[in-house]
């Protein structure tokens, strides 16, 4: 068999270029784009000894470089007398020794058509975590199969990470061509069985290469455009000719709306306002206009500032400085984006985590989330499910390990801007921060917002709600009213607002019972429809403190986590929680309409106290005990908390 | 619709690091050797930052060997720009019989240029630095991420790395650790060349050939650029049309015979050259390890 390498030609001719126009050369060489791609691979696949074939073919490598490599190969090489290219691009000196690379490593090299990166990652299983890192920015990813050995547990995890992270190319680079003896059958035989693996887990389309690293087959073509003389069945792209003219996901993202998460605002002087950021999708021009998100302030582009003049036009993927007609509130973090069709603010999600941490993952921990320029403090739920990353099962789990990947809910301390992932890796992608160690601990990937009122964007009023309640001449307030069913909760809430009645306030008191009649008729007593019969009673009281009024609410609400989501919701020092502090037994013995025994007969189910669990306020801001006090000196010592005389 | 080319997608991605820095950091510096890659580094921080001008200094570690034209050409730059300039030196070199000839090269990179690097940025309580270095110069470099940690006594810990997703950058950090910065980890020496040759950024003369003083030691080419240069016995200098495609400490530094005076024919002489650009460096010599043995005790 002979040694086949058509690269040297190609090599060759560039040489030529450089040597006889080196102008008409830079010419070329400046309107390169750019591909950034992925191998992945098992340990004995062949990938370093691939992507050495590309920086030797491309003429990556210089002579002392090669001498090098050559003394090396001596030395720790497994391929002989000749030279081994993995040595080139296992870089730690530990990791040399093992044979084996064992972290995320970028390398170059560039063709007549293009510039490319690779993110060389390992293959084994206790590094998902370098994987997922090398395919985030990947456009594309080479997986790479040993043609004796097929379809291994390794092809498939790595199939999927990738397609987790949303590389819409694939490459099944079929390798070692070389010790299969060329054969067809063998080729064909492997591609039949990824196309049912890659039917299996959603992935739509790959490109089937049959290769050898070593030998240099099908790496790149002939000038004639065949393929290698050892694969005259094949008649497919080699495999530079196919990473030279697939679609960058960059084009892509320009035909979306655009989006420019804000990082950092320019004020040199006070004549000058830019907000400068790194546009994520869609393009911009003067005169557009554009929504700030979160807040919803609308304007126009001013201009495009940078230090090559203004710009007419600007594309995703450039950095820029915009400046506004108007002057709006902007800060690190907002993101401008086209105003018709902004993206969504939320702050509960629907995610995928990675965790990347040999500290498992902590859920209800808060840690902090980094999205676009955004930082806020986020909590994870018990995942729903652990994704096996062998056999794609859904597995019951409590957390999440190193390497772990899961399905969870995500809740953030502040609305953040998104988009699904699936439509914008840059605002759907996040990573999380242990606020201890500021070890990047995980990655996650949005999916929905599990808010309903997803694209409805905050409309901004001249009457604020400042306004509204200086006209009451009152501050509003939300009494937030807990305890056992029976405790007395309704009871005293109505005594302290016929006391503030008195004093001339305007009040409003949104009784459990009655909201259960008209708003929250629709809803159980199942725990999601609970949580989101107090969410519905959050937001109507926040609209009603934002009228300006005083309002009492006398809700059971048996779990924190909730209690803490109104408070969240209401400016600070606005919201008081009152404990209505009665002990189960004597909530039972009164049992005034009669539910205790019904629960406790079995008749009512998930009755909070006999077989749902109360979570007592750790700080409730007032505590008032139903057994000392009656009902005239608790609403007395309610007001004499709210209304301290003066 | 516009297809970037691939200097404009670095160039971005270089602009948006500098940015996210200046954002995060409390008191960011840049490492300004004066070389080709730090000339690179400060044009694209003056263009992040347009229309207001860096917002952090420059801090040079300078040997004491410099070549004169280098410092000329920092000055000259630093004046031009309104720069904010902190020179570092070991001031006691001369006490320590420190020097080019007779140290050793290992200790005379930790006690000319790791130290005063390392005490300069303590000293003055810096908590982010960007250098220049790129992945494609060498095994080591390119594992390492673009936000690189430094514990207090400024060690890397190559097993213990951030992994840096999308373009998110952690850069929260623990009292008394330090961040390196690498805004253009991805960029080539070609891009780099090709990018000076575009924006028509101002380099050292020293990368054009001209007729300079020179001797021939160990396989190198030496320029005699003072009279400090300690010549052997029988040694002459002789002129020849030489150039730099890297700039060290001048009597350790390798020149190249050239007759390439402007950009094209410099960029024509790399692609077809045969040696990588750190040959001409004494430091990098010795086992193939190396580098990363230094970057463990803090060279950058």
């Amino acid at each position: 068999m002979t040694d086949h390498s058509p690269t040297q030609d190609s090599s060759f001719q560039t040489e030529a270029l450089i040597a006889e126009d080196i102008d008409a050369y830079l010419d070329q060489h400046q309107h390169k784009s750019l591909l950034r791609f992925i191998t992945c691979g098992s340990v004995d696949d062949g990938k370093s000894t691939l992507i050495g074939r590309l920086l030797f073919d491309s003429k990556m490598i210089f002579e002392d470089q090669l001498a090098a490599l050559h003394s090396d190969s001596q030395k720790h090489g497994t391929q002989g007398e000749e030279i081994d290219f993995a040595l080139l691009v296992d870089g730690l000196a530990a990791e040399r020794e093992q044979g084996i690379t064992i972290d995320v490593a970028y390398r170059f090299f560039t063709t007549e058509k293009r510039k490319f990166i690779v993110a060389d990652t390992p293959g084994h299983e206790q590094y998902t975590r370098n994987m997922v890192t090398g395919a985030s920015t990947a456009d594309l990813a080479v997986i790479l199969v040993d043609a004796r050995k097929g379809i291994l547990e390794q092809t498939k995890r790595h199939s999927f990470l990738v397609h987790l992270l949303g590389i819409k190319h694939l490459v099944l680079a079929v390798n070692k061509m070389d010790l299969v003896d060329y054969d067809q059958a063998t080729f064909d035989a492997i591609v039949a069985d990824y196309t049912s693996f890659a039917d299996e887990i959603g992935i739509e389309r790959f490109t089937a290469i049959p290769i050898s690293g070593f030998k240099g087959d099908n790496i790149t073509a002939a000038p004639s455009g065949a393929a290698s003389p050892n694969t005259p069945w094949y008649n497919g792209p080699a495999l530079i000719d196919h990473l030279e003219t697939v679609e960058i996901a960059n084009f892509a993202a320009q035909a979306r709306s655009f989006r420019m998460p804000v990082q950092w605002v320019n004020r040199p002087n006070l004549d000058f306002r830019g907000f400068a950021g790194l546009i994520t999708d869609g393009a911009i021009k003067p005169g557009d206009p554009v929504r700030v998100v979160p807040a919803g302030k609308t304007s126009t582009v001013k201009s495009i500032a940078t230090f090559d003049g203004d710009l007419d036009e600007a594309v995703a993927g450039q950095s820029v400085t915009l400046t506004l007609a108007d002057e709006v509130d902007c800060s690190r973090g907002d993101v401008i984006a086209l105003a018709e069709d902004p993206p969504e603010a939320s702050d509960q999600f629907e995610t995928t985590i990675v965790w990347m941490s040999d500290e498992a993952l902590k859920p209800g921990r808060a840690y902090w989330l980094k999205l676009g320029s955004q930082m806020v403090s986020a909590t994870v739920a018990e995942p729903k499910y652990e994704i096996c990353v062998n056999t794609f099962e859904h597995l019951a789990a409590k957390t999440l390990e190193l390497n772990g990947i899961g399905v969870a809910e995500l809740r953030t301390d502040k609305p953040i801007v998104f988009e699904a992932y699936a439509k914008s890796r840059q605002l759907g992608g996040f990573i999380l921060i242990d606020k201890f160690t500021n070890a990047t601990v995980g990655a996650g990937l949005i999916h929905f917002s599990l808010r309903r009122a997803q694209n409805v964007h905050w409309q901004p009023t001249t009457i604020t709600r400042d306004d509204h309640a200086a006209l009451k001449n009152q501050k509003p307030l939300l009494l937030w009213f807990t305890g056992l069913s029976g405790s007395g909760k309704s009871t005293i809430a109505n005594a302290v607002e016929q006391r503030l009645n008195l004093m001339n306030r305007h009040t409003f008191l949104l009784d459990g019972d009655n909201v259960r009649h008209g708003l929250n008729k629709d809803l159980g007593f199942t725990e999601t429809d609970r949580i989101e019969n107090i969410r519905r009673v959050g937001e109507v009281a926040k609209l009603m403190t934002d009228a300006g009024l005083i309002v009492l609410t006398a809700f059971i609400s048996p779990f924190r986590v909730e209690r803490q989501l109104v408070r969240d919701m209401i400016p600070d020092g606005e919201f008081v929680e009152v404990f209505v502090d009665t002990p189960l037994e004597v909530a039972e013995q009164r049992d005034v309409k009669g539910l205790y025994k019904k629960a406790r007969s079995g008749e009512l189910k998930n009755f909070t106290g006999i077989d749902s669990p109360y979570e007592e306020p750790e700080n409730a801001e007032i505590r008032v005990n139903t057994v000392e006090m009656t009902v005239e000196q608790a609403a007395d010592h309610i007001i004499a908390q709210i209304m301290p005389l003066k | 619709m516009r297809q970037l080319t691939h200097l404009e997608r670095l160039e971005a991605e270089s602009i948006h690091i500098f940015r996210e820095v200046v954002a995060e950091a409390e008191n960011p510096v840049m490492l300004y050797s004066v070389g080709k890659d730090s000339s690179v580094m400060l044009h694209l921080a003056r263009k992040a930052f347009y229309p207001s001008p860096p917002p952090f200094p420059m801090l040079h570690v300078a040997s004491g060997w410099d070549f004169k034209a280098l410092l000329d050409h920092r000055d000259k730059t630093v004046a031009e720009y309104n720069l904010e300039l902190i020179v570092a030196q070991n001031e006691d070199a001369e006490e320590q019989g420190v020097n080019p000839f007779d140290t050793g090269s290992a200790l005379y990179s930790q006690a000319q240029l790791t130290d005063p690097l390392k005490k300069a940025l303590t000293k003055h309580g810096f908590d982010a630095a960007f250098g220049g270095g790129r992945r494609d110069e060498e095994k080591a470099r390119a594992k390492e991420r673009v936000f690189s940690f430094r514990t207090a006594s400024h060690r890397w810990d190559p097993k213990n790395q951030r992994p840096e997703l999308w373009n998110l950058y952690n850069a929260k950090k623990n009292k008394d650790e330090s961040i390196r910065v690498f805004p253009i980890s991805n960029w080539t020496e070609l891009d780099i060349w090709q990018y000076i040759a575009l924006e028509k950024i101002d380099i050292v003369p020293l990368y054009m050939s001209s007729p300079r003083p020179t001797v021939e030691r160990d396989g190198l080419i030496l320029v005699v650029d003072d009279d400090r240069f300690r010549l052997e016995d029988g040694e002459e200098p002789v002129e020849r049309s030489v150039r730099f495609r890297t700039l060290g400490c001048y009597p350790l530094t390798g020149a190249t015979e050239s007759d390439a005076t402007d950009m094209s024919t410099i960029i024509q002489e790399m692609l077809l050259a045969t040696g990588s650009e750190r040959q001409g460096r004494a430091i990098d010599k010795g086992q193939s390890a190396s580098m990363e043995d230094k970057k463990q005790e803090g060279y950058f």
